[in-house]
C-alpha cells in the first residue's frame, strides 16, 4: 500500500469519526435512545446521509464519471445479511454501540467503547472457529439474491427509489419530532458528558417532573466551575 | 486552518453544543460520497476488527489461524497495511479530535442512566460486542459498511440489514430499557 492510499484511508476515517462524534454518536445512552424511539439522531443522522451519498453516486454514474460499471456493489446472500443485521442489531441495544460508534466511543474517553471493541474481536474469532459448520456455511452463501440493487430488483429508475427513501426520511423526521416532544426530548451535548439520566422522568404524565429535572440540570450546569 | 483554531480554541473546557442531526447527516452523507470518490468504496468498521482479530489469533495460535478457513486469507501482511485497519485508526483520532475540540472529552465507564453497576455494564458491553463482531461476519459488514455504504449505492444487502437491524433493535431495547 502506497502512501496515498494510507493517506486516504487515514483521512477519510477521520473524517468519519469527527463527524459521528460531533452527532453525539460516541454516547451509547444517545445511540440506544433511537431503539427506545425517545431520541431520533440515529435515524435521522443516517437517513440524511445515505439520501445525500445516494445522489451524489447517482449524479456521478450520470456523468459518467466511473464508467458504466460504477461503484462495486457486494452480491446480497440474504440470510447472513438477515442474521447478522439481527446480530448487529441485538448487540447494538445490549452493549450499546455498534462496530464503528463504539471507535467513537472510546475516541472521546469511553472505556466501555474498549470492552465493547473486545468482545467485537472475541466474537469474530468465534465466527471463525465455525465457519466451517454447515449451519453457517448455509447462511453465508446461501439465498443469494439475483440482483444487486434495488432498482435491479424492482426493474425501476434509481431515481424512483431515492424519491421513496427520501419520503420515508420526511416521514421519519415527522413521527420522530413528535415522540421527542412526547419523551424527555434529546440528548444535548451536556447530558452525555456528564451522563445524566434525562429519562428518569419520562413517564407518561410526568411533564412536571420531566421540567424540574431539566431546571435541576440547568442549575447544576450554571453551578459548576 | 479553521479546523485547527477550533481545535485550540475548544480546549477551553466549555461543553460545545452537538451538531443537529440534519447537518451532521449532510456532512456525513459528502464524507461518505468524498471516500467513494477518493478510495472507491464506501466506509467500513467492522474489517478492521476481522484483521485485529487474525493478528491475535496469529499470536496466541499461529498454525490454527493460518490454517482456518476464515482467518488464513487475511493471515499475511502488516495489518496495518490493510486500507480498512487505517481507516479505523482514522475514525479514533477523529473521535479524540472532535471530543476534545467541543469539550465532550471525557475518560468514564457510560453506564447510561447509572441504574447498573461498572461491572455489569462492561460485561455488556463485552457482550454485545461479542454478538456484534459475530454478526458483522454473517453479513460481511456492519452498520457503516452495509448499513450505510451499500444502502448509499441501493444496494438490496443495505435495505435488509437497516431493516433486520432496527427491528431487533427495538425488540431487544424493550428488555434492555432498565439498563439504558
Amino acid at each position: 500500500m502506497d502512501y496515498g492510499i494510507a493517506g486516504t484511508a487515514l483521512a477519510t476515517g477521520l473524517l468519519f469519526g469527527f463527524v459521528l462524534e460531533q452527532a453525539g454518536f460516541g454516547s451509547p445512552c444517545k445511540l440506544t435512545a433511537q431503539f427506545r424511539l425517545t431520541d431520533w439522531s440515529v435515524f435521522k443522522v443516517m437517513f440524511t446521509a445515505i439520501i445525500v451519498a445516494a445522489i451524489g453516486i447517482l449524479l456521478l454514474q450520470v456523468n459518467n464519471t466511473f464508467g458504466s460499471q460504477g461503484f462495486y456493489v457486494a452480491e446480497t446472500y440474504l440470510w447472513g445479511t438477515v442474521t447478522g443485521g439481527m446480530l448487529i442489531g441485538a448487540g447494538f441495544a445490549i452493549g450499546g454501540y455498534c462496530p464503528g460508534t463504539s471507535v467513537v466511543g472510546l475516541g472521546s474517553g469511553r472505556v466501555d467503547g474498549l470492552v465493547f471493541m473486545l468482545g467485537m474481536v472475541i466474537g469474530i474469532g468465534t465466527f471463525a472457529s465455525v465457519y466451517d459448520t454447515s449451519l453457517i456455511q448455509s447462511l453465508v452463501t446461501g439465498a443469494r439474491v439475483s440482483a444487486r440493487t434495488v432498482p435491479e430488483l424492482l426493474g425501476v429508475s434509481p431515481w424512483l427509489i431515492v424519491a421513496a427513501m427520501i419520503l420515508t426520511a420526511i416521514a421519519g423526521f415527522a413521527l420522530g419530532r413528535v415522540l421527542e416532544r412526547r419523551s424527555h426530548g434529546v440528548y444535548s451535548a451536556e447530558d452525555i458528558t456528564e451522563g445524566r439520566d434525562v429519562e428518569r422522568f419520562d413517564a407518561p404524565g410526568h411533564d412536571l417532573g420531566r421540567d424540574l429535572g431539566r431546571e435541576a440540570a440547568t442549575a447544576r450546569r450554571q453551578d459548576a466551575p | 486552518m479553521l479546523f485547527f483554531q477550533e481545535v485550540f480554541q475548544g480546549m477551553s473546557c466549555q461543553v460545545r453544543p452537538l451538531w443537529p442531526p440534519f447537518i451532521a447527516g449532510i456532512v456525513l452523507g459528502l464524507v461518505l460520497l468524498l471516500t467513494f470518490i477518493l478510495v472507491g468504496n464506501g466506509m467500513g468498521s467492522s474489517g478492521a476488527f476481522a484483521r485485529v482479530a487474525t493478528e491475535v489469533g496469529l499470536q496466541v495460535a499461529p498454525e490454527a489461524t493460518r490454517e482456518n478457513a476464515y482467518l488464513g486469507g487475511m493471515a499475511q501482511g502488516n495489518p496495518l497495511a490493510a486500507w480498512i485497519v487505517l481507516a479505523a485508526v482514522g475514525t479514533f483520532i477523529g473521535a479524540i479530535l472532535a471530543s476534545i475540540s467541543s469539550g465532550r472529552f471525557k475518560v468514564k465507564v457510560d453506564r447510561g442512566s447509572g441504574r447498573i453497576g461498572v461491572g455489569t455494564r462492561l460485561a455488556l458491553a463485552l457482550g454485545g460486542g461479542l454478538l456484534a463482531g459475530f454478526g458483522s461476519r454473517l453479513a460481511a459488514g456492519c452498520t457503516s459498511g452495509v448499513g450505510l455504504s451499500n444502502t448509499a449505492m441501493l444496494g438490496v444487502a443495505g435495505f435488509v440489514f437497516l431493516i433486520a437491524f432496527f427491528v431487533v433493535g427495538l425488540l431487544v431495547s424493550l428488555f434492555m430499557r432498565r439498563v439504558w
